[in-house]
């Protein structure tokens, strides 16, 4: 078993330095410039988005139409931190700030709503966001309401993006394969059998929202600190769905699937820009055939590992082999 | 104390309008447990064919709004038949976000080919541009025939869906619609003519729209569309009385709060109704309590 | 003092009574089977002893290692972790987990490691998580159903989806374990190897069974007492014998014959 673990181990760390490597090589040797740094930055805040509320409304079965709320949330309270404090200990702060403040609205917007089932608690997360969002806008004095807050500084570069995104990722992954990733699990296969395993259902729904809406403020204030502008329409419903289609289309229940759909919309998206006009017109349609002919997504709830080319060379061996 | 009667007959003719979105929502829930994206669409959908038949084609008001409620009618079964019918048996998020996808669909293309900007509907003439006065109250007659149409298409509809058979064969899918199919009812006849339904009065909704507000644009139907589902959710999501109840109350709740209140928390109004609605009795106001069976 | 004593227990749906005056007392230690034609309200029963419903009137006690507990009103998860256990008349397994997972899940009401232990994997997570599956493993042997604990219980053929139902429930280490219909679609050899099973479990687990069942074989095999549920009300109680050749009992079966069972 301990074999396990440190083989494991070592696939993880070795997957990620190499990751952080080649990808900051790219960037030194300008192969990704700045237009496509812009791209990668999105890419990764969505990482982050579509993991969190994957978290949610994949793996504990809780539906959420609201996640742009807490990204909103972290975004606002991020700028409102560097633009006083434009320093680097300041934006770590921001970010840790603009992650609490957001997990804690979780907690206040998750308790009332949680005991809501399936479609009722779509429409509430929906209706809490919106009240986030006009909230936002109303509160002139702080927000600047609809004008939105302009030349926050940025602080954002490779290195932080790949901090915040790896660390996410590894976070979420640990935090389900433990005992109380796997209760929350259990609340999404069955509520009521798994209440009678002794699983404080309400508890967990909460937590895994928190959890989720923390890193939706992380990934709020790593927007704020990359675009340098935010105004309350950015965080709206269309951006809510923006990231539940990310998780759809990775697979519901599937980190992997999730970051591979982010990356691969990205990608999408950055190359229909030239199409302007008809870009969300074929974005709409992609929807509506995915959805009609692979609704399970991607990975559908299955995760990607370097097993899968162990199972490929057993397959060999076996048709090689015997009977 | 004019003034209050002055909002309340403001309220009323909102309420109309909502009053016709939500009852589309209300019956396509009722019947596929599927929140419509995309009905607030069709409605937009209305009101810009029946732009188009009143400036290009010329027609008046009553064969333009005939004409709407056809063609949406139309747009509304092929929708059914093309994106949510393969999906009739896949899981709710699956269906939920392709009507997402349809209603950005609708909106984008719509943008592309009439263009992204506002329309003004032609002016009206004849008895249409009249108004009533009572004191310091005033009635337009805009508001007289959306309230009249309203009614008149509400009771149509209360009587097609409690007097007829393929009204009784809607109650019916809506209950359970395993049981339905073996009674020898055609499920997709019944769906489909409960979207072509609510299509129609989406339809109506959205030429009556154009001419009281006069002006159109192709992301006109978001807002409506929130609201009428909230007071479709107020009255009992699926129950046809409450869609009708729940789009004047927000109707009227809208208009008082813009009048007397901040216009700017006009909007958050409606959604923290929605917030209580659903902590408080989900089921809403007509709503039944049911219990999963452990 | 018996460890599970109900008294008066009734449960109405609007007009509907479901279960009406009920009172039952269950000692420690014994094996008792509960019956009843079809909605008699057996289920109900167990769904306001486990916490699924709330009674409407009557008490419900526990009484576990000297502490008494009504168990009226409070939450399933609650009542679960005071020692009560339950399978389900519908299997209610974790299809899309592994029989592993099904059987650990169970056991986290007794995980002591904390979030911030769960985000980062520390030494309390391993070692705990090292522990889990030890103890998992065990119950799994004793059901016959460790060679498969990484197969998706929804793959599983249904005779062995009942047991780990069982395993399960054994798994929230209870003092008191509802069955609810265990034999349900199996035939005569599995339904004996279950009897078996269940004579076996009470006593190497310590456990006081009350389970609802409609195969006579097993129920007057195993059960040491017997309550006879119909239209919601206890209309007899006491041995196998006596509850075979008990009038009302014949009659609300309609005439089946308690003798050839």
């Amino acid at each position: 078993m301990k074999e396990l673990f440190k083989t494991n181990w070592i696939k993880t760390l070795v997957s990620l330095i190499l990751t952080f490597v080649v990808i900051q090589l790219l960037i030194s040797l300008n192969i990704i410039n700045s237009y496509l740094q812009t791209t990668l930055a999105t890419i990764c805040i969505n990482i982050i988005l579509a993991v969190s509320l994957n978290l949610i409304t994949g793996f504990t079965g809780q539906f959420s139409l609201g996640h742009a709320g807490f990204m909103s949330i972290g975004a606002y309270v991020c700028a409102l931190i560097t633009l006083k404090t434009p320093t680097i200990p300041g934006f770590i702060i921001g970010v840790l700030a603009g992650a609490f403040t957001a997990a804690v609205i979780g907690v206040l917007v998750g308790l009332p709503t949680l005991r809501l089932r399936g479609d009722y608690l779509a429409i509430a997360t929906l209706g809490m966001a919106e009240i986030i969002r006009i909230i936002l806008l109303n509160m002139d004095s702080i927000t600047n309401g609809a004008a939105g807050l302009q030349d926050i500084p940025q602080f954002i570069n490779w290195r932080w993006l790949f901090l915040y995104t790896a660390g996410t990722i590894l976070i979420i992954s640990n935090f389900i394969r433990s005992s109380h990733g796997r209760a929350c699990i259990s609340i999404r296969e069955d509520e009521i059998a798994s209440e009678a395993m002794g699983i404080n259902s309400t508890r967990y729904k909460v937590t895994a929202f928190t959890i989720g809406a923390f890193f939706a403020g992380i990934a709020g204030a790593l927007y704020a600190s990359t675009f340098n502008f935010i105004d309350p329409k950015i965080f709206g419903f269309s951006k809510s769905i923006d990231i539940l289609v990310i998780v759809v289309l990775g697979g519901l229940g599937s980190l992997s699937g999730s970051i591979i759909a982010a990356i691969l919309l990205g990608i999408i998206t950055t190359y229909l820009q030239a199409f302007a006009n008809i870009q969300m017109i074929l974005y709409s349609l992609l929807l509506i055939i995915i959805m009609i002919f692979r609704p399970q997504g991607l990975m559908g709830s299955k995760e990607l590992s370097l097993s899968i080319f162990s199972k490929l060379g057993d397959s060999f061996k076996s048709k090689k082999g015997r009977v | 104390m004019e003034q209050l009667f002055q909002q309340i007959i403001n309220g009323i003719s909102l309420g109309s309008i909502y009053a016709l979105i939500a009852l589309g929502y209300t019956m396509v829930y009722g019947i596929i447990k599927l929140i419509n994206f995309a009905h607030s669409d069709i409605y937009m959908l209305g009101a810009f064919i029946g732009y188009f038949s009143m400036t290009t084609l010329k027609l008046g008001f009553v064969p333009s709004l005939l004409l709407s409620m056809l063609f949406c009618t139309i747009i509304g079964v092929v929708i059914e038949k093309v994106a949510y019918k393969p999906l009739r048996n896949a899981t709710r998020i699956a269906v939920l976000i392709t009507a997402i996808g349809v209603s950005l669909f609708i909106e984008y293309t719509t943008m592309a080919i009439a263009g992204a900007g506002v329309r003004a509907y032609p002016q009206m003439t004849g008895f249409l541009t009249g108004a009533y006065r009572l004191g310091s109250i005033n009635i337009t007659v805009h508001q007289i025939v959306i309230v009249s149409i309203t009614i008149i298409l509400m009771v149509s509809l209360q009587f097609i869906v409690k007097k007829t058979r393929i009204g009784k064969a809607m109650r019916a899918v809506s209950l359970d619609r395993d049981a339905a199919e073996l009674m020898g009812i055609n499920v997709d006849t019944t769906i489909s003519f409960t979207f072509a339904l609510g299509s129609a009065l989406a339809g109506a909704a959205g030429i009556l729209v154009g001419i009281y507000y006069n002006s159109i644009n192709p992301l006109m139907g978001m807002l409506p569309g929130i609201k009428a589902f909230v007071a479709a959710v107020f009255g009992g999501i699926g129950i046809i009385p409450g869609a009708m109840i729940g789009g004047y109350f927000i109707g009227i709740v809208e208009v008082f709060v813009s009048g007397y209140g901040n216009s700017l928390y006009r909007d958050g109004v409606v959604f923290a109704i929605l917030i209580l609605v659903l902590i408080i009795k989900p089921t809403g106001l007509l709503g039944k309590n049911s219990r999963e069976k452990v | 003092m018996p460890i599970l004593s109900v008294k008066k227990l009734t449960k109405s749906f609007g007009g509907l009574t479901a279960v009406s005056n009920v009172n039952m007392e269950i000692n420690e230690g014994e094996l008792v089977g509960l019956i009843g034609p079809n909605g008699a309200g057996k289920t109900t029963l167990f769904n306001l002893l486990t916490g699924v419903y709330i009674p409407s009137s009557g008490t419900i006690s526990l009484n576990i290692n000297g502490t008494t507990k009504s168990l009226g009103g409070l939450k399933p998860y609650i009542i679960c972790k005071n020692g009560v256990a339950r399978t389900f008349q519908n299997i209610r397994l974790f299809k899309d987990l592994t029989v592993l997972d099904n059987v650990r899940i169970a056991m986290h009401k007794n995980v002591k490691y904390g979030l911030f232990s769960s985000f980062f994997h520390l030494p309390a997570y391993t070692r705990e998580e090292d522990e889990l599956i030890k103890q998992s493993m065990e119950l799994l042997e004793i059901l016959k159903l460790d060679h498969k604990k990484d197969e998706l219980a929804k793959n599983l053929p249904y005779g062995e989806q009942r047991h780990l139902e069982i395993a399960r429930a054994l798994a929230t280490n209870p003092s008191l374990l509802l069955l609810d219909e265990p034999a349900a679609g199996m035939n005569p050899a599995e339904t004996a190897q279950l009897t078996e099973l269940i004579g076996w479990i009470r006593e190497k687990f310590n456990l006081t069974i009350l389970l609802i069942e409609h195969d006579m074989s097993l129920v007057m095999g195993i059960c040491e007492r017997i309550y006879v549920l119909d239209y919601g009300m206890v209309i007899a109680s006491g041995t196998p014998d006596e509850i075979k050749t008990n009038e009302r009992v014949i009659k609300a079966y309609l005439g089946e014959d308690l003798n050839n069972a």
